[in-house]
């Protein structure tokens, strides 16, 4: 039976990731995530699994890559300053195809900036924050329910796709209180296993290769050296890198469709909002208020990698209008899939969008 | 029972030491010593860091994960605790330790999760061609101490005792069958044994101090070297102790309360 209850974002996510058989989870406290550390304190010994305060969180991570490799779910909850920290062994998490979850309830930076305000100024970051060409994919919740609904599919995706997958959440998510329907069970897909005789590093047509966890005899060496199939560094083929660094992007870029999950209203408007996270709220109260249907909302729930063909789905469109609570950083991304004008709207501060800001920018551009 | 032989992954040789360099012989002492103790290869994982030392794991068979530079501690900290049942030694290098590294060093120690973490103290940062570590001696040369270097160098051994590792010992490349009992004994050890091993770097350190040929610089560790106990014994007398000497032996084996013993 699935249950009703009142519950915060970041509790949501927490809980979101126990459903999921998450059994690892190495932390360093950072408002505004810290609630979800707290609750995973509290519920992951009690499940089986193990709940480490690490010394930062280059640590965490570290701790979180160093679990996943033993087959476990493991993840860790951060904001700015820790992401930031995490960026390196992000980066190495990539090479080896490490499939784990970061949870980033961000806030106002740069720098410490707002501990406890709300931005999504890390957009850019969680995609090429760390040095060297990579893909990854990053998901954006706009309630509690999908702060408990996508931080559990954000365990399917790093899984499926053997790569870090970010739940790109914020303060007003993540402290916001809302009703959330706790299912009984979620539905969970493990990573590919690597097939007796095959190399742990080589992959079929979809780029991704079969995981083996330590401690199952098959001896795999992970590095973050440019490696061969086997795992062994080789770090001065121009063509292996080449190689290595092409099946890491194309994998997940080349899935972007088989990933894509987004609400389209109102298709056939000539002025549409593209939105992601809690400024798709603003717009919802924008259409409800007004039901006007030459006003069409796409609505993201994975931005990484960027499902550019949904921007398709509004064959009408004249002028796409981005809210986002920084200065245009997705709208670089929207503007170079599409031929009309791309909009930014920030919002910096830390509040959302009102609706009248919002209307009185379309009101200007139609 | 296994030997220090059937542990290596021969596919990947030749490896990348320089001729003369310690790290061979660190490796097969803790080969030996693993080896020594029943340990199945399925069930053993190294970790490590970035550096010479750190390349270590590359070339044993087994699970292995080469990692980011100074955070090796926090990785196996990872696989240990997620998984008990596997056993975890750590293989680094002063840089990678105690530079980069240091905060999850003291961490480690003060967890004391149950792991053994063998150090190859090379005083100096090899990999990227001689720079001065934390760990170089006052006045030694490197690249990056042309007019000597003018920092105190840290203890690692003692840093270990501080920060609360169940088991410390320090020995060096020269002194193989201590080393290799203070090895087995580290893995014997619930809670983190770490123990120190002066390795000789002819490329970077003995070229640039005076110690040119690879003998010179293991004369160098044996006469310098000096027991733990002697080194006791002449302070309880106030005999001052020569210059530049260090001390080898086992520092401390203690049951502080451990994290990540198997159950
Ligand atoms: C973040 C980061 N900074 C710097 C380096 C460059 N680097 C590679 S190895 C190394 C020093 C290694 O020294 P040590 O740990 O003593 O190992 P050794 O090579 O002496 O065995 C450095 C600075 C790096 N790989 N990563
Ligand atoms: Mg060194």
């Amino acid at each position: 039976m699935s249950r009703i209850e009142f519950m915060q974002g970041n509790t949501a996510s927490a809980e979101g990731a126990l459903a999921a058989g998450c059994r690892f989870f190495g932390c360093y406290p950072i408002t505004p995530s810290t609630e979800i550390a707290e609750h995973m304190a509290r519920k992951l010994p009690k499940a089986g699994g193990t709940f480490i305060p690490m010394e930062d969180e280059i640590g965490s991570i570290a701790s979180v890559i160093g679990a996943a490799w033993t087959g476990a779910r493991a993840m860790t909850a951060t904001s700015g300053p820790g992401f930031s920290l995490m960026m390196e062994n992000l980066g190495y998490a990539v090479m080896t195809e490490t499939p784990l979850v970061v949870v980033n309830i961000q806030r106002g930076g740069p720098s410490t900036g707002q501990p406890t305000r709300a931005a999504q100024g890390d957009m850019m970051q969680c995609r090429f924050g760390s040095h060297g060409d990579m893909a990854t994919i990053a998901i954006t919740p706009n309630s509690v329910q999908e702060m408990f609904d996508l931080t559990a599919k954000a365990f399917n995706l790093a899984d499926r796709y053997r790569v870090p997958t970010f739940v790109m959440s914020d303060e007003i998510i993540g402290h916001m209180r809302e009703r959330i329907v706790i299912p009984d069970s979620v539905e969970t897909v493990s990573r590919p296993p690597l097939a007796e005789g095959e190399l742990p590093f080589a992959a079929g047509d979809d780029g991704i290769p079969g995981f083996a966890p330590f401690g199952t005899g098959r001896h795999v060496h992970v590095t973050g050296l440019t490696h061969d199939e086997r795992g062994y560094p080789d770090t001065t083929d121009a063509e292996a890198h080449d190689a290595l660094v092409r099946r890491l992007y194309r994998k997940v870029e080349s899935a972007r469709r088989e990933m894509a999950d987004y609400e389209v209203t109102n298709p056939d408007a000539e002025s549409v909002f593209v939105t992601y996270g809690p400024p798709s709220r603003t717009v919802q109260q924008l259409l409800h208020d007004r039901q006007d249907e030459g006003v069409g909302h796409l609505r993201l729930r994975v931005v990484w990698p960027f499902p550019e063909f949904a921007l398709q789905e509004f064959a009408d469109a004249k002028v796409f209008l981005m809210p986002e609570l920084n200065m245009g950083q997705m709208a670089r991304e929207v503007e170079r899939h599409v031929d009309q004008p791309v909009i930014p709207i920030p919002k910096l501060g830390g509040e959302l969008h009102t609706p009248a800001e919002l209307a009185s920018v379309l009101e200007a551009h139609r | 029972m296994t030997s220090a032989r059937d542990w290596l992954r021969t596919d990947r040789l030749p490896h990348i030491y320089c001729t003369g360099c310690g790290n061979g012989t660190v490796i097969n002492c803790t080969l030996a010593a693993i080896s020594g103790m029943g340990w199945e290869r399925d069930e053993t994982v190294f970790v490590s860091g970035i550096g010479c030392s750190s390349r270590a794991p590359g070339y044993i068979q087994t699970d292995s994960l080469h990692t980011t530079h100074g955070r090796a501690l926090a990785f196996a900290t990872g696989v240990k605790l997620a998984k008990p049942d596997l056993n975890v030694v750590v293989f680094t290098g002063d840089g990678d330790l105690a530079a980069i590294g240091g905060n999850h060093f003291i961490h480690a120690c003060r967890r004391n999760v149950d792991m053994t973490v063998v150090c190859m103290n090379n005083q100096i940062y090899g990999m990227t061609g001689g720079q001065g570590s934390p760990t170089t001696p006052m006045g030694a040369q490197s690249t990056t101490t042309p007019y000597g270097s003018a920092e105190a160098a840290f203890d690692l051994a003692e840093l270990a005792v501080a920060a609360g590792a169940n088991y410390v010992a320090r020995w060096t490349a020269y002194h193989v069958k201590e080393l290799t009992k203070a090895i087995a004994t580290g893995l014997q050890t619930p809670g983190l044994s770490f123990i120190e091993v002066m390795t000789q770097c002819p490329t970077n350190y003995g070229r640039r101090n005076k110690q040119r040929r690879v003998s010179d610089m293991i004369e160098h560790m044996r006469t310098h070297a000096l027991l733990i106990e002697k080194k006791r014994r002449l302070e309880s007398e106030g005999t001052p102790i020569p210059e530049g000497m260090f001390t080898v032996g086992e520092l401390v084996r203690r049951a502080r309360p451990a994290m990540g013993v198997r159950r």
